[in-house]
């Protein structure tokens, strides 16, 4: 009743073509954006805001990197922290080296510088695949992280090896970073950053360059035959989503935790977001930000259902058991729906098409 | 100008002045890398067998060396734990085929990878909350004293660790080609479909080849645990078995040998020759890098199968 298309014609080539070509999808995207734009900012306390929403935000937009380079284009990576880490020291280099430039351009700048880096470690995909390429960019995040902590030039010399966001504002009074940032600017800064990425990434994937990503996915020697370039198609990808990871790691480190050092990116973080897009769904914009809620939120609900029921255990088992639960979870939720949370979205969609006379 | 002498005359000039040092660095390297190679030889196994990408296996060596040591620190005696934490190590076996690969048997293999790296999670939270977080330190008699041969100093510990190596290669190799079971292994490794037309449980099998893996784990952890002491950074060496494992190929045993070999020994002469140079602690990326390189050459790995794509 909800969920039904019958009755919306298309008259013009634009209106077939449209991101949201359903009517009631576009009303949910348009609520979902009130809700993240005007509810949230005016209900959620500060405790929500800075350590739920931006963390989910940031992971979100992460795995939206990754999504692009392993559910769109097929190249499974495991170095997602490694270029995670290029982003937050490249944003902490030129915001340091160039005081006057606005923080905006500062980021997408760091996304660019970034994007040359997942080119470069982006090369051997060009001749090697599936679980081989997935062990050598393990090869970049050892390799960058190793750089970042070695070479003190790239925390300016800091004795802690930890580099501290400088405080920078937009529109000239509205800091988004430091110390004394507000955490509602905070928030719609990342807020606004993610929504115009995700936007964008819709877009990207639905047009020439991400056909030829999923052709290259689906079968790269067919898809060479029909035209496709393979180095060309495969350093895009990698470029857009090291772009991508790129910018999730600069916001990590300098609006979500404000001062990071390299061992924040390191192995964990890119199983985590490798996680987030299984999870999510492969393959999915949607998918990436289901994913990133659903490894936000287990943890932090990992940590109080204990205390909840009035349990009283030891912290060293509670980190077991929990530890335990996460990894059982992934287990059935693999066994449970392969194709991730998106795919449970697509199915709970056709049935409400149905509902109530599924005939 | 410094900095490129340090990285391009300096090791060399160094390695020529002092031949016997480069060759005790070299042999230590080479037994170190015996023992990487009795963890990648796990991944290998499974690889083979069943085509999962087993993360898992770090945890596992982990998880079979606590049992052990636990078992032996409530007084039970060494021959009986290794048998018990073997039984253990089946048991699991049985658990992970009947839990994990039954219901995801026709998945995409990144999902079983997934799946394993689930399952990692799970056995280090149930591995420590069975047998504690600490160090447990694990001493079944190994000497440890440097012996001198020829000249060369070498550790005794790491030759003991070689041995056991290559008399574990060499069971497993008799295993492989002798018993009807290794016969149906290896028919299961060659051909899925066709294994099963003639008759080969295939479920059976990949309990048997967990089995064997964990067993192999287990010796990896005993021997591991015996120089590092038993506790959860052991985990983490599955990491450095990876660049072994695309060095030598996912699918070839020797190719495991061989690859951990050339890792260990050349991660501790770029560690001792070129890691002055560079800061230190080069040990953590250089297999990567060199494992990156070579496969630019060639693709499938040293003793890897060549893949052979048809559309």
């Amino acid at each position: 009743m909800l969920y039904r298309e019958a009755g919306q014609f298309k008259t013009s080539y634009a209106a077939d073509q449209a991101v949201f070509p359903i009517r009631q999808d576009r009303f949910f995207i348009a609520a979902a954006l009130a809700i993240a734009y005007i509810v949230i900012p005016a209900v959620a306390s500060e405790y929500w805001l800075l350590t739920i929403m931006i963390p989910f935000l940031v992971f979100a937009l992460a795995a939206l990197g990754l999504n692009i380079l392993t559910g769109y284009a097929g190249q499974v990576s495991l170095g997602t922290g490694g270029f995670m880490a290029v982003g937050a020291f490249a944003t902490y280099k030129l915001a340091t080296a160039f005081p006057g430039l606005n923080i905006v351009f500062i980021f997408l700048l760091a996304g660019v510088i970034t994007a040359l880096v997942g080119i470069l470690f982006g090369f051997p995909s060009l001749r090697i695949k599936g679980f081989y390429l997935a062990v050598a960019t393990l090869a970049s995040q050892f390799f960058l992280i190793w750089m970042f902590n070695k070479f003190p030039w790239f925390n300016n010399y800091s004795p802690s090896g930890v580099i501290s966001a400088p405080p920078r504002a937009v529109f000239g009074r509205f800091f988004v970073t430091g110390a004394e940032a507000d955490p509602v600017d905070k928030y719609l800064f990342v807020l606004t950053f993610v929504a115009a990425l995700a936007f964008s990434a819709k877009n990207l994937v639905r047009g020439r360059v991400g056909r030829s990503w999923m052709a290259i996915r689906d079968m790269d020697i067919a898809a060479e035959i029909i035209g496709i370039r393979p180095l060309r198609t495969k350093l895009l990808a990698f470029a857009v989503s090291s772009f991508y990871c790129g910018i999730a790691g600069a916001f990590w480190a300098f609006i979500y935790t404000g001062g990071v050092e390299a061992l924040a990116f390191d192995i964990d973080r890119s199983f985590q977001i490798l996680f987030m897009i299984i999870i999510g769904g492969l393959g999915s914009i949607l998918g990436s930000f289901l994913g990133a809620a659903f490894i936000v939120l287990l943890p932090i609900f990992l940590d109080n259902a204990p205390r909840t029921i009035g349990l009283d255990i030891h912290v060293n088992t509670v980190t077991n058991l929990q530890s335990m639960t996460f990894g059982a979870l992934i287990i059935i939720f693999l066994v449970v729906e392969p194709r991730g949370l998106a795919r449970l979205w697509q199915i709970g969609k056709e049935k409400l098409r149905m509902w109530p006379f599924p005939y | 100008m410094d900095f490129l002498y340090a990285i391009a005359v300096a090791p060399f000039s160094s390695m020529w002045e002092n031949p016997s040092f480069l060759l005790e660095v070299i042999i230590g390297g080479l037994l170190t890398g015996v023992m990487y190679s009795l963890v990648a030889l796990g991944f290998v196994l499974i690889y083979k067998a069943s085509g999962v990408f087993n993360f898992a296996q770090g945890t596992m060596v982990l998880f079979a060396a606590l049992t052990f040591v636990g078992l032996l620190e409530r007084g039970v005696p060494l021959w009986a734990s290794f048998l018990i934490a073997t039984v253990v190590m089946t048991a699991m076996a049985f658990a992970i085929e009947r839990v994990v690969l039954r219901p995801l048997v026709n998945q995409e293999q990144i999902i079983l990878f997934m799946a394993t790296i689930g399952l990692t999670f799970f056995l280090d939270g149930f591995g420590q909350l069975v047998w504690g977080g600490d160090v447990h330190p694990l001493d079944i008699g190994i000497p440890k004293e440097p012996l001198i041969i020829g000249g060369v100093l070498i550790n005794a510990f790491d030759l003991v660790a070689a041995i056991v190596c290559g008399s574990l290669v060499a069971v497993l190799a008799l295993f492989f080609q002798k018993t009807a079971v290794g016969r149906a292994l290896r028919a299961v490794a060659d051909d899925h479909q066709a294994a099963l037309s003639v008759g080969i449980p295939l479920k059976t099998i990949w309990v048997i080849v967990w089995a064997v893996a964990g067993v192999v784990g287990l010796v990896a952890g005993i021997m591991w645990g015996s120089s590092l002491g038993v506790q959860f950074s052991i985990s983490l060496v599955a990491l450095k078995a990876l660049p072994v494992l695309i060095l030598g190929g996912f699918t070839s045993v020797p190719g495991a040998i061989v690859g951990g070999l050339i890792v260990g020994a050349g991660e501790k002469v770029a560690e001792v020759f070129w890691g002055p140079a560079t800061g230190g602690a080069i040990e953590d990326w250089f297999a990567y890098v060199l494992a990156l390189v070579f496969l630019l050459f060639r693709p499938q790995g040293l003793f890897g199968e060549r893949i052979i794509e048809r559309v």
